[in-house]
């Protein structure tokens, strides 16, 4: 099994309902989100999965001085921002892109699929 | 350099071997890179080898045998457990041997693996030219006018993300495999059409690229021979390159369909094109799938060639197949190509009027512009019709193409 981070963004500053058109929108999806969840859950696929607050309500902290910098905002300057994710387990690739394509339909937006490294990858790495 | 029987021995090995052994290595190792390397190493050992001891009488098992004991070597040199781990497990391979149907190939497997979705369509390209079609980075870099450190690093990049992501190394669930085969034959395609008409450099055609398309045509042939759209494919590719000694003039002008000369029209790429065409007629005439894009193209390309002269060609046949295409592809190109037809019927007036409605779109494409001055000369709209050679050879990349659009524009009286 391979770990796989899926990753959904949004507007910066969302709207009441988030990035959902209306309050009916939004709890549809979380509807079906929950459901995709469960499924993950069942299938032994999930590892973790959460949605985070706006970009907005984040700190940057930088603590390589002698003294921690803290920064209002996040890390990157962009338009979109990471909205939540999911770590799951597959056994490939073409595992996760099934899985990734159900959670965005679920979500409603787009998704990122980003391997985590893995023991094989880590160990080239000290040996290189 | 004279050719010796054993550079023949070699260069057909290759051709025929490469993409074996590539596969079986990166099935057996589950590494692309290993088996690429290896693969290499064997064929180069097989150059001193051979000299020495002659052609062994399995070239192809002794090119495996090598790599094998290549990439073994190179797994015991470096350190990492877990490789040492698959060498001991490729010494005393228990796994059954390759299956002798089509379908469980390993080259099969590479294919899919070489044409993954996942990948950008141009590290596509250059794996499955690499990884099965053996071609040299350097080779490469050439064909598509990109210095050899890029397409190094182009391969690189996409060898990585299948080892990091975890691309698999398998022929598709039974579901999957009609949209990821289309994106397949979608590659070789286009590699064929770089060939065939070069968008760029001073080279109208690139043999070296068309020939290999062709060889990965065949190579899906063997492997799936009972698919329709890869029998398709082939046959749009075999008719189309059956005309290409044709479609260039010795001054290097383009030379279009009707004006070319069809005695230099290669007969044998005709005649197994067709084959394939009939096969695929009398397939879907006793209710087999319905033809896809490919099947209409060949189609098409099929009248064409069957024609003895430009005024014999049967046009409503071909504007009934660009029909079923439109419906199959009901893009812009496809109307622009089908108005091409609808002219030698209608007449240009009609094929103008078509065209009118696609012009917004393919406004950047220089055949819309070609197209619509060959039409406007015919109707004798002679100031239009310079006006649009004009926009069609400031968009044309093709060295052999502007040349011909240049002649017709000065053939006309300002």
């Amino acid at each position: 099994m391979s770990r796989y981070l899926l990753s959904v963004f949004g507007p910066a500053e969302p709207t009441e309902f988030g990035p959902y058109p209306s309050k009916k929108a939004m709890l549809e999806s979380f509807a079906d989100t929950g459901a995709f969840n469960d499924k993950l859950e069942r299938e032994g696929h999930l590892v973790f999965a959460d949605g985070l607050e706006p970009a907005t309500t984040a700190t940057t902290v930088d603590g390589r001085g002698d003294a921690p910098v803290f920064t209002d905002g996040p890390y990157l300057e962009t338009k979109e921002f990471l909205g939540g994710f999911w770590v799951i387990e597959a056994a490939d690739l073409d595992a996760a892109l099934a899985l990734a394509t159900e959670a965005s339909r679920a979500c409603r937006g787009k998704v990122e699929v980003r391997p985590f490294h893995s023991e094989e990858s880590i160990k080239a790495l000290l040996d290189s | 350099m004279t050719h010796t029987p054993l550079d023949d021995a070699i260069t057909r090995a290759h051709r025929e071997e490469w993409a074996r052994v590539v596969a079986r290595l990166a099935r057996r190792l589950g590494d692309l890179d290993i088996a690429e390397d290896a693969a290499g190493e064997a064929f180069a050992v097989a150059v001193e080898r051979w000299r020495q001891d002659g052609v062994p009488p399995n070239p192809g098992g002794w090119l495996t045998t090598t790599a094998t004991r290549r990439a073994i070597d190179r797994i015991r040199r470096e350190s990492q457990r877990d490789l040492k781990h698959q060498a001991a497990q490729m010494l005393y391979d228990d796994t059954p041997p390759e299956p002798r149907g089509p379908v469980e190939d390993d080259r099969l497997r590479l294919v899919f693996t070489c044409c993954h979705p996942a990948l950008s369509m141009e590290a596509r390209v250059a794996l499955t030219l690499r990884l099965l079609g053996g071609l040299t980075v350097a080779e490469i870099a050439r064909a598509f006018l990109v210095r050899e450190t890029t397409m190094a690093q182009r391969i690189t990049r996409a060898k990585a993300k299948i080892k990091a992501a975890h691309v698999p190394f398998r022929v598709p669930s039974e579901q999957d495999i009609r949209h990821r085969l289309t994106g397949v034959l979608a590659v070789v395609y286009l590699i064929f059409n770089e060939g065939y008409l070069a968008g760029e450099g001073d080279d109208p055609l690139r043999a070296d690229l068309t020939d290999e398309a062709i060889r990965l045509g065949r190579l899906l042939r063997t492997l799936l021979p009972e698919d329709g759209e890869v029998a398709g494919l082939l046959a749009l590719m075999l008719l189309t390159d059956a005309r290409r000694a044709a479609r260039v003039s010795r001054t290097g002008e383009l030379v279009t369909l009707d004006e070319q000369d069809r005695g230099a029209w290669d007969r044998a790429l005709i005649e197994e094109g067709h084959a394939l065409v009939h096969e695929r007629l009398r397939v879907v005439a006793a209710g087999g799938e319905p033809p896809g894009r490919y099947q209409v193209l060949a189609a098409i390309n099929a009248v064409h060639t069957d024609a003895r002269s430009a005024r014999d060609t049967d046009w409503s046949q071909i504007v009934a197949l660009y029909d079923r295409l439109t419906v199959l592809d009901p893009s812009p190109i496809v109307r622009l190509n089908r108005a091409v037809a609808v002219a030698e019927i209608d007449g240009p007036e009609v094929a103008l009027a078509e065209i009118a409605r696609v012009a917004d779109v393919l406004d950047g494409y220089h055949a819309l512009h070609a197209t619509r001055a060959d039409l406007l000369r015919r109707l004798g709209r002679s100031r239009e019709s310079s006006l649009a050679y004009d926009r069609a050879i400031e968009l044309a990349g093709n060295p052999a193409e502007r040349a011909y659009l240049n002649r017709r524009r000065d053939q006309l009286t300002p």
